[in-house]
């Protein structure tokens, strides 16, 4: 838990480096984090990929299966998202 | 399920559908450290098996009356991604997510020196990303280096490995055709430290004679398993230490 003045601390400097035309992690003020692509990771999914942006690291798997529709829309899919955090 | 099920599941050769001979396991990758926000975590790989573990804590136990007077409480998840098996798994809690994790939990609990850390909680988080078979003890083996990689003091690592019986033959480490289409799986944690077994189950039937081979043969695959933890966790300090030196 950080503590309020912790906070207004760290806002300052961030505020700071911004007139500067720095921020907290060196880059510049129209850099993007550095980002890594990569598919087919999950074999068992249909489609899968992961991405690295910064420290950010996300896996999406994509499954595909036969179901039944809903009955008021007897011609569409259905689509399902799963969130895992 | 429409996946063609083999005839025979292993050769005139005593070779196995994915070229293993009986006593082999499968490639075994495993990596410490991986995830940035836990306080321990790690990573691995036994055949087509993708399994990550994160550790948090020891820290404050929540709910509150959770929190045993003498001793951390253990808590363990283990889920399955959706994606990880043949037809889509809900992301819900199945009976056998729940069981698995109490097992897991139990596997492990022998391990550590809880009583270091009265009051707290440490809570373990196993994602298993791809299935093929014998996930239950990839997810010991990979949970018991998380813990040694947040620093939580304990006894020894866990090592796991699964033996079984298929088409009359024991083998070593089953994956999930040899599971689904054998007579007998035997699934064991061991610490070799302690030279103790925390988790032995058995699905099928087996003779005493077999189970015992069996249980050896298991115990053999946990060893090597523990080789392989061992390196991993010192390959991670050595690689620190050559930083700290730069």
């Amino acid at each position: 838990m950080k503590s309020p003045i912790m906070i207004r601390v760290k806002q300052k400097q961030i505020a700071q480096l911004a007139s500067l035309g720095k921020r907290l992690d060196g880059r510049g003020l129209t850099d993007n984090r550095e980002i890594q692509l990569e598919v087919g990771v999950v074999g068992r999914a249909e489609g899968s990929a992961r991405v690295l942006l910064g420290k950010t690291d996300v896996l999406v798997g994509i499954k595909i299966g036969v179901g039944e529709p809903f009955s008021d829309a007897p011609d569409k899919g259905v689509q399902a998202v799963a969130i895992e955090a | 399920m429409s996946r063609k099920k083999p005839e025979k599941l292993i050769d005139e050769k005593d070779v196995r559908l994915d070229g293993r001979g009986l006593k082999e396991l499968r490639p075994i990758k495993i990596e410490v450290g991986v995830l940035g926000n836990a306080d321990g975590s790690a990573y691995i790989e036994q055949g087509k098996n993708k399994i990550l573990a994160a550790v948090y804590g020891p820290k404050e136990a929540h709910p509150k009356h959770l929190a045993i007077a003498d001793r951390a409480l253990l808590r363990c998840r283990y889920h399955m991604a959706p994606f990880s098996v043949e037809d889509r798994k809900s992301p819900a809690p199945s009976r056998r997510e729940v069981e698995l994790s109490k097992v897991i939990r139990e596997a492990l609990e022998p391990a550590v020196f809880a009583e270091y850390y009265p009051r707290t909680s440490i809570d373990t988080f196993i994602e298993v990303l791809q299935a093929d078979g014998g996930t239950r003890c990839a997810a010991i083996t990979v949970a018991s280096l998380a813990l040694a990689d947040a620093g939580i003091p304990m006894r020894g690592l866990v090592s796991a490995c699964a033996a079984g019986k298929v088409e009359g033959r024991l083998v070593l480490d089953l994956m999930d055709a040899e599971d689904k289409g054998g007579e007998a799986d035997l699934p064991l944690a061991w610490m070799p430290n302690l030279n103790a077994i925390t988790l032995l189950q058995m699905d099928g039937n087996l003779t005493i004679d077999e189970f015992e081979k069996a249980l050896n043969m298991a115990v053999e695959g946990c060893k090597q398993i523990h080789g392989l933890q061992k390196e991993t966790l010192k390959a991670k300090y050595v690689a620190v230490k050559e930083e700290v030196e730069e």
